[in-house]
C-alpha cells in the first residue's frame, strides 16, 4: 500500500512546482535535512505535528486531531495555522501603485488605504503566475502575500519588472519579510479570541481589511481574510514574538482554537471553492477560465494595463472556452486530473482538485469543462481508475462562507 | 513519547460504542485509549500553561512505554503494509494498524469482485482517506473467494477494526509457500519503526 501522508506532502510539493520545470528537479531531490523550518517548527512537533516536505518547507500537515475533526472544529470553534512559508513583502514608493497594476488584474488604485483584496499577477498570455492577498496600506505602499510554492518565480518576476519599471525613472523599491512569521486565525472564535490580546475593536476591522497594530505587546500586520472560507485573520507578527502569540491565542480559547495542519486548510479552502495555485490554477489558466472575472476591476477592464490584458479582455468580451466549475459525485473522491466525461462517454474536462468534504460527508471536486456545459446541475461521469462515476456540476462554495462584512 | 492517530481513531470508536471488538482487544485499546487521553491532556495543559495534575482522573499508570500502532501474532506482513492470515485453505487481507494511522480516516474501499485473481505484490484494489489515495497490494497469488461487502457502506471499519471487521478479501491461495516471504510480526514492527524514522 502507498500514499501516507509523507508521500502526500510529496505530491503536493510536487504539483506545486509543475509550473517550473526547473525548479520540480530541485524541490523533488532536495532532503528533509535541507528543508527550511518556521519559528514554529519545534512548537508543532511538541505538539504531534506530522510533519511533511511543502514547498521547500517543513510544515505540519496534520496535528494529533484528524484531519477530518480539524477541519470540522475550524468551522465550529476555530483553527490556528502556521503559514510563515508564504512570502510577505512591502512594495514602496511614489509609485508602487501603478507599478503592481502592470503585474496584477486588480484596481489597486482604487483600493482605500487599509484594504486589499485577492488577486491574479499574469504573464504575457493572461495566464496565472500566482494569486496573492494584496493591500494597500498607504497610497505609497502596498503589503501583500504570495503562495509559498511560487516565491521564488514571484520574485525573480517582480525584481525583473521593478528594474525595467526604475529604468524609466519609476519610484518603486520592495522590502521582503523574512523576519517576520505568518499566522492564521481562522472560525468563529478568531474574532473573540484575538480582541483579548489587542486594545483596538476588531469589531470595526472588516474583511479584507488591514491593520498594524500591537497584538500580545508586539507591532502585528493584521489583514481580515483566510483562506478557508470563515471569518478570521491573517496576523504578521514579528519571528522572535510569533511563539508567545501561537501560545497566547490557545491559552485564550481555551482549547477549542486548535492547532490546525495543511490537510485541513486544504480541504477548508476546497469546501470554500478557493482554487489552489499549482492545482486549480496555473500558467495556462486565466482568470476569467478560474472563475477570478470579479476581481478584475471595472478600470481595469476598460483600460487594461496588466500582462496578457489582450488576452484577457478578448475572453471577457467573447467568453473563455474552458470553465472552473464545482461537481459532488458518488464513489471514490475524485483527485487532481481524473478525466470527466459527458453522460454520452466524450471527454469534457479535466478535474484539479478533489475530496471527501468532512462538513458535507460526501465528496467533492473542482475542475475545468468546456464552455457551454459549466452550468450547474449538469450530470457527468467522472473516471477514476478506469471506472464511470456519477457526478453532478454544483456552483461554488460547497460550505458557505461566512466573511465579517458590514451589514 | 509519540501519539498515532490510531489510538484517536480508537476513541472515535468507543464514543461510537463499537461493540463488535472482542473483550480482550477492547481492553488493551481501551488501555492505549487512556494513554492517548493522557498526552493529550497533558499537551492541551502545556499550551493553556496549567498543570496536568488538575486531572488526576486521567493519570493513571500504565505498563506501556509507547504507544504503538498494534501488530498482531498469528498474521503474515506485507512491505507495503497488508497483512494475511491464513487459515485452512483460505486466506484473509486486509491493511495494517499501521496503514490506516498513516492514511487517517478512510471514506472509500474499492475492491475487486469475487471470482478474480490476484497477484503477490500486485494490486486489487485502493483506500481513500480524506487527502490520499492508496493502492491495496496482495501479499499472496489466488482466486478471490469472498469480498467484504460492509467496507462499501461502512470504510470506517478499516480505521476502528483494521484485523477483524475491516478485512477486505478473501483468497485461495495458489502457492502457499508465498506466505515464507513475508514478514511475521516482530520483524514487521522493526520494519515500520525503520520506515517511520527514516521519513
Amino acid at each position: 500500500m502507498r500514499g501516507s501522508l509523507w508521500q502526500l506532502g510529496q505530491s503536493i510539493t510536487r504539483r506545486l512546482a509543475h509550473g517550473d520545470k526547473k525548479a520540480v528537479a530541485r524541490r523533488c531531490f532536495a532532503s528533509e535535512a535541507e528543508l527550511k523550518k518556521t519559528v514554529f517548527h519545534d512548537f508543532h512537533v511538541a505538539h504531534g505535528g506530522k510533519m511533511v516536505p511543502f514547498a521547500g518547507w517543513s510544515m505540519p500537515i496534520q496535528y494529533k486531531d484528524s484531519i477530518m475533526d480539524s477541519t470540522i472544529n475550524c468551522r465550529q470553534n476555530g483553527s490556528l495555522f502556521d503559514v510563515s512559508h508564504m512570502c510577505g513583502l512591502s512594495l514602496k514608493g511614489k509609485d508602487a501603485v501603478p507599478f503592481l497594476e502592470k503585474l496584477v488584474i486588480a484596481d489597486v488604485a482604487g483600493l482605500a488605504p487599509g484594504t486589499g483584496t485577492l488577486t491574479v499577477f499574469t504573464n504575457e498570455k493572461g495566464g496565472a503566475i500566482d494569486d496573492s492577498v494584496i493591500t494597500k496600506v498607504t497610497d505609497d505602499h502596498i503589503y501583500l502575500v504570495v503562495n509559498a510554492g511560487c516565491r521564488d518565480k514571484d520574485l525573480a518576476h517582480i525584481e525583473e519588472h521593478m528594474k525595467a519599471f526604475k529604468a524609466k525613472g519609476g519610484d518603486v523599491s520592495w522590502h521582503i519579510h523574512d523576519e517576520r512569521s505568518l499566522l492564521a486565525l481562522q472560525g468563529p472564535l478568531a474574532a473573540p479570541v484575538l480582541q483579548h490580546l489587542t486594545k483596538e475593536d476588531l469589531s470595526k476591522l472588516f474583511f479584507g481589511e488591514f491593520r498594524v497594530l500591537d497584538i500580545n505587546g508586539s507591532q502585528c500586520f493584521l489583514t481580515r481574510t483566510g483562506y478557508t472560507g470563515e471569518d478570521g485573520f491573517e496576523i504578521s507578527v514579528p519571528s522572535e514574538h510569533g511563539l508567545d502569540l501561537a501560545k497566547a491565542i490557545l491559552e485564550k480559547s481555551e482549547g477549542k482554537v486548535r492547532l490546525t495542519g495543511l490537510g485541513a486548510r486544504d480541504s477548508l479552502r476546497l469546501e470554500a471553492g478557493l482554487c489552489l495555485y499549482g492545482n486549480d490554477m496555473e500558467q495556462h489558466i486565466t482568470p476569467i477560465e478560474a472563475g477570478l472575472t470579479w476581481a478584475i476591476g471595472k478600470r481595469r477592464r476598460a483600460e487594461g494595463g496588466f500582462l496578457g490584458a489582450d488576452v484577457i479582455l478578448k475572453q471577457l468580451e467573447e467568453g473563455p472556452k474552458i470553465r472552473r466549475v464545482g461537481f459532488f459525485s458518488s464513489g471514490p473522491p475524485p483527485r487532481s486530473h481524473s478525466e470527466i466525461q459527458d453522460e454520452g462517454g466524450n471527454n469534457i474536462g479535466e478535474i484539479t482538485s478533489g475530496g471527501f468534504s468532512p462538513c458535507l460527508q460526501k465528496n467533492i471536486a473542482m475542475g475545468y469543462v468546456k464552455s457551454g456545459l459549466h452550468k450547474a446541475g449538469t450530470k457527468v461521469k467522472i473516471i477514476i481508475r478506469g471506472k464511470p462515476n456519477e457526478g453532478v456540476l454544483t456552483k461554488m462554495p460547497f460550505v458557505p462562507t461566512k466573511y465579517y462584512k458590514p451589514s | 513519547m509519540k501519539s498515532s492517530s490510531y489510538c484517536f481513531s480508537d476513541i472515535l470508536s468507543l464514543q461510537r460504542n463499537n461493540n463488535q471488538n472482542s473483550r480482550e482487544k477492547r481492553r488493551c485499546r481501551q488501555t492505549q485509549s487512556l494513554m492517548a487521553l493522557r498526552m493529550w491532556a497533558s499537551s492541551t495543559a502545556n499550551a493553556l500553561k496549567v498543570s496536568s495534575t488538575s486531572r488526576p482522573h486521567l493519570l493513571h499508570p500504565f505498563s506501556f512505554s509507547r504507544c504503538l500502532s498494534s501488530v498482531l501474532d498469528g498474521l503474515k506482513y506485507a512491505d507495503s503494509h497488508e497483512w494475511v492470515k491464513h487459515e485452512g485453505s483460505v486466506a484473509t487481507i486486509g491493511i495494517t494498524d499501521h496503514a490506516q494511522d498513516h492514511l487517517g480516516e478512510v471514506v472509500y474501499v474499492e475492491l475487486p469482485e469475487s471470482g478474480g485473481t490476484v497477484t503477490q505484490k500486485s494490486g486489487f484494489g485502493a483506500v481513500e482517506s480524506v487527502k490520499a489515495t492508496s493502492d491495496i497490494n496482495s501479499p499472496i497469488s489466488g482466486e478471490i473467494v469472498e469480498v467484504n461487502k460492509k467496507l462499501t457502506e461502512t470504510p470506517g471499519l478499516v480505521n476502528s477494526s483494521p484485523y477483524e471487521d475491516g478485512w477486505m478479501i478473501k483468497v485461495k491461495p495458489s502457492d502457499p509457500s508465498e506466505l515464507d516471504s513475508l514478514m511475521g510480526p516482530k520483524e514487521y514492527t522493526k520494519f515500520c519503526e525503520e520506515e517511520d524514522a527514516s521519513h
